[in-house]
């Protein structure tokens, strides 16, 4: 039984200087179900989303919206709501200091006096009528996330929506608030509105949607129904990678060179933190290379993030060359001996506007002290070999680092790491937006340094890359360690389908 | 040499030198004499150079010492202490009533200067401990937080002394904000100078400009290096309230009194004035030392040349507003973004005309 399509995309194409976001993507979203829109990082997911919404206009392409004859074109979010599109974002943009009646209906009165007792009882009825259990004159922020998410969701259903963006609804809730909100989007779904769902986590997916669209790399893999994707195949194709080219071989170095001998280095025993990682263990020996995978949002990096202190650890123990540290903040670590390069480089790695040599030696500055600053002449020679080492192609060591290229910008915070002589260096996706060859030279760095004695941790969300550099991959899974696999487990089938996990084999 | 000068119009500590050269222009223009340097006689009948530039370098002495803790605590908190006049008037009443016991005035002070001015550092060091920890623990936005001893500070300082008007007779207590016998210079001008000299050995022998430029530019990263920014962002207020302790001193020297509630009144929007006279970025983060204290000194050349010309006191909030203005226009990004590709369409157009 084919339901009738209520919103229909055509070829859409995208294009950002020197990118091509979406290429050529068709989407289709009936009446009354629930599609997964799936992808990794840079798919375009959130591009099609924006497309959708008016935030970007995009450069060619259809729109099809029921009730509107040929191709409507949406230019503004406002245009977007006119047709019948809501969204509901990660970040709620609600006002949490007015109350819940007054969020559901801002900004949509025509008149300029509102009638308080009349939009209280309206609010009151929708609320009842969607299962919601929250009042209307509740203060938004004194309800819990799940139930803002909520309200969120009955302004845009309210808004007499055809079709509803769920952009990675349930990244902050808890398990039973998931519950609560997919009851929500079942109870939309009998109503006939169509729901688009966009979320990381697999098993939701499963327990929840329809249909699954997978977009990669800007453009459309396929349209499935959700019973004749198995897990494996959903996440092979995220990737991109065949099931059947799977018969890759491990480079050379493999099996006895793989279980490295080297002492371990690092110990974490039932390690978790702030960002709700359940407490796992972990080890790493001298010359070892090693990674955390998964999907994203798996919390691959907030393990390596719980090591280095970065967030609050809640509870475990680290010991380095088998005695116990404590670890409470970054520089506790790096006193340690422990290097750490963020996943995002923007908000975690670069100071922008401070030169690439004081980029370089600000790590090794910082362990120093504040009364020791490093002489000019000093700083210029650390920053000038490292430069020449890592071929860092920069005017001067006195530019400011956010003039640099992505890939320069990364090369220069491995040098702030390299600096230090760290005895273990986290890489957290060392190469994510940054050209192919800077890429190679990142890995080949990773195994040169354990080649010396030293201990890496490398995360990649590219399963080729990880299984180039690493001996021993953990495998993780909606923020716990679900496997590990080592030697002649390295294959991308395997990885997939620890990752995939689940009953389907 | 035109390279040179290329170079020049793209860094920071320009836009000062530019807005001191236009001042002096002016006043060349309209009357040399406004440079004259001449020996005359202070009101204790001493001799002392006397002279326009002479006034300014005396007159900035406090807005030049404020500028530097401004500075530091503009480029770690990406914000602005606005209670250092209020800062001043504790200050010099802790000042007063250690000199001047709980009798309020003195013929000969009663303690010595260096205790009372050590005291007053503390306190004032304390208050602005006060402002850091709000800013850098509770996370309140600096002009919102240092709103509160910005209101309330005044009345601090006139309880201090239980609301007297503190009078010191001993001449010698006034040495520190005038002139100190036998030397031809207001010893403000001195106390400024080293009060400038310190900051450059600080800035240059710990890494409080490093990591206030890091703090200020992305706490996260910072963080993720090893720098608490909490920590440092602390303490650029506490050194900003060593700075008030200074300004403070100088300014009841000046007088060998204190008047709570117009001592050192807006002194703080000069102080800011100056740190964006010097470019300095008000959100944060790059700063350059030498550009703010040459902004400060700035203003007081345009406080003083406007006087000289017979501009109302109350009218010259009016054409500082005028520079304000213009600066602030000059400086924005959108601007100077546009001046640049003036200055570009103009040259490679010239170098069309040449080929």
């Amino acid at each position: 039984m084919e339901k009738e399509p209520i919103l229909k995309l055509r070829g859409i194409c995208k294009y950002f200087p020197g990118v091509r976001a979406l290429q050529d993507v068709d989407f289709t979203l009936r009446r009354g179900e629930i599609h997964a829109l799936m992808g990794e990082n840079g798919a375009g997911k959130s591009t099609l989303i924006k497309v959708l919404t008016g935030v970007y206009v995009k450069d060619a392409g259809e729109v099809h919206i029921e009730g509107h004859e040929g191709s409507v074109n949406i230019h503004s979010p406002q245009d977007a709501q006119n047709l019948g599109i809501s969204t509901v974002y990660q970040e709620i943009s609600l006002c949490p200091n007015l109350t819940v009646a007054e969020n559901m209906f801002i900004g949509r009165e025509k008149s300029p006096i509102t009638n308080w007792a009349k939009m209280n009882k309206r609010a009151g009825e929708m609320l009842s009528a969607l299962d919601i259990p929250a009042s209307p004159t509740m203060q938004l922020g004194s309800c819990s996330i799940a139930i803002q998410q909520m309200v969120a969701i009955a302004r845009a259903v309210d808004m007499e929506c055809k079709v509803l963006i769920l952009d990675e609804p349930t990244s902050s809730l808890d398990e039973q608030e998931v519950e609560k909100l997919f009851k929500l989007m079942r109870d939309l779904r009998e109503k006939g509105v169509g729901i688009i769902f966009v979320t990381h986590f697999l098993d939701q997916v499963y327990e929840v949607c329809d249909r699954i669209t997978v977009l990669r790399d800007g453009g459309l893999v396929g349209e499935y129904v959700i019973e004749d994707l198995p897990r494996v195949e959903l996440v092979s194709k995220m990737l991109g990678k065949e099931l059947d080219d799977m018969a890759e071989i491990k480079s050379s170095e493999s099996d006895e060179e793989a279980e490295a001998k080297g002492d371990i280095i690092l110990e974490a025993k039932g390690l978790s933190s702030s960002e709700g990682i359940k407490p796992f263990d972990f080890h790493i020996r001298a010359g070892e290379v090693n990674g955390f995978t998964g999907l994203l949002g798996s919390g691959r990096s907030e393990c390596v993030r719980a090591i280095f202190g970065a967030d609050r650890v809640t509870s475990g123990t680290v010991s380095v060359n088998g005695k116990q540290v404590k670890i409470k903040k970054p520089i506790d670590a790096m006193k340690a001996g422990i290097g750490y390069l963020p996943e995002d480089r923007k908000r975690d790695g670069i100071v922008s506007e401070l030169s690439v040599r004081e980029n370089i030696i600000l790590a090794l500055q910082v362990m120093k002290g504040f009364f020791k600053p490093f002489s000019r002449a000093k700083a210029e020679a650390f920053a000038d070999e490292y430069i020449k080492l890592l071929e860092i192609k920069t005017a001067s060591s006195d530019t400011p680092i956010g003039q640099l290229s992505g890939g320069n910008q990364q090369k220069v915070i491995l040098a702030r790491w390299l600096l230090t002589n760290p005895s273990y260096l986290i890489l957290d996706e060392p190469t994510r937006g940054i050209d192919i060859g800077t890429k190679i030279e990142i890995q080949k760095m990773a195994l040169q340094l354990a080649k010396e004695g030293k201990s890496v941790t490398f995360i990649s969300s590219e399963i080729d890359e990880m299984l180039r550099t690493c001996s021993r991959l953990i495998v993780m899974r909606d923020r716990k360690v679900v496997g590990e696999l080592t030697g002649s487990d390295l294959t991308q089938g395997k990885i997939m389908s620890t990752i995939a996990g689940g009953d389907n084999k | 040499m035109k390279y040179r000068l290329n170079s020049l119009i793209h860094k920071q500590i320009f836009i000062p030198i530019a807005a001191l050269l236009v001042l002096t222009l002016f006043n060349l223009i309209m009357d040399p004499s406004f440079f004259a340097i001449t020996l005359g006689t202070n009101n204790v009948g001493k001799a002392v150079l006397t002279g326009n530039l002479i006034t300014i370098l005396d007159n900035a002495s406090e807005l030049v010492i404020l500028a530097i803790g401004m500075t530091l605590v503009t480029s770690a908190s990406g914000g602005q202490d606005i209670s250092v006049g209020a800062g001043i008037a504790i200050a010099g009443s802790v000042m007063l009533r250690i000199l001047c016991g709980p009798e309020g005035t003195a013929d000969v002070v009663k303690a010595p200067v260096i205790v009372a001015f050590l005291a007053c550092c503390v306190v004032s060091m304390l208050f602005g401990a006060f402002n850091g920890i709000l800013v850098a623990y509770f996370k309140i936005q600096p002009m919102v937080a240092t709103l509160i001893l910005f209101t309330a500070g005044r009345s601090i300082a006139a309880w201090i002394n239980e609301n007297r008007l503190p009078v010191i007779n001993d001449p010698t207590f006034a040495y520190y904000g005038n002139y100190i016998p036998g030397v031809v210079l207001p010893t403000p001008v001195f106390i400024a100078i080293i009060c400038v000299a310190a900051i450059f050995l600080i800035l240059k022998f710990t890494n409080m400009g490093l990591y206030s430029q890091a703090v200020g530019i992305n706490p996260h990263s910072s963080r993720l290096n090893g720098i608490d920014p909490a920590v440092i962002k602390l303490i650029t207020y506490v050194l900003l309230g060593l700075c008030v302790a200074v300004a403070g001193f100088i300014k009841v020297s000046r007088i060998s009194s204190i008047n709570y509630s117009v001592v050192a009144k807006d002194i703080e929007m000069d102080a800011i004035l100056a740190v964006a006279l010097g470019g300095n970025p008000l959100g944060g983060g790059k700063f350059n030392m030498a550009a703010s204290i040459l902004g400060a000194y700035v203003i007081q050349f345009l406080t003083t040349t406007l006087f000289k010309y017979n501009v109302d006191s109350t009218a010259l909030p009016a054409y500082k507003a005028v520079v304000v203005i213009i600066l602030v226009v000059l400086s924005a990004p959108v601007v100077r973004e546009k001046i640049n590709r003036s200055v570009k369409t103009l040259k490679s157009k010239k170098a069309v005309k040449e080929a």
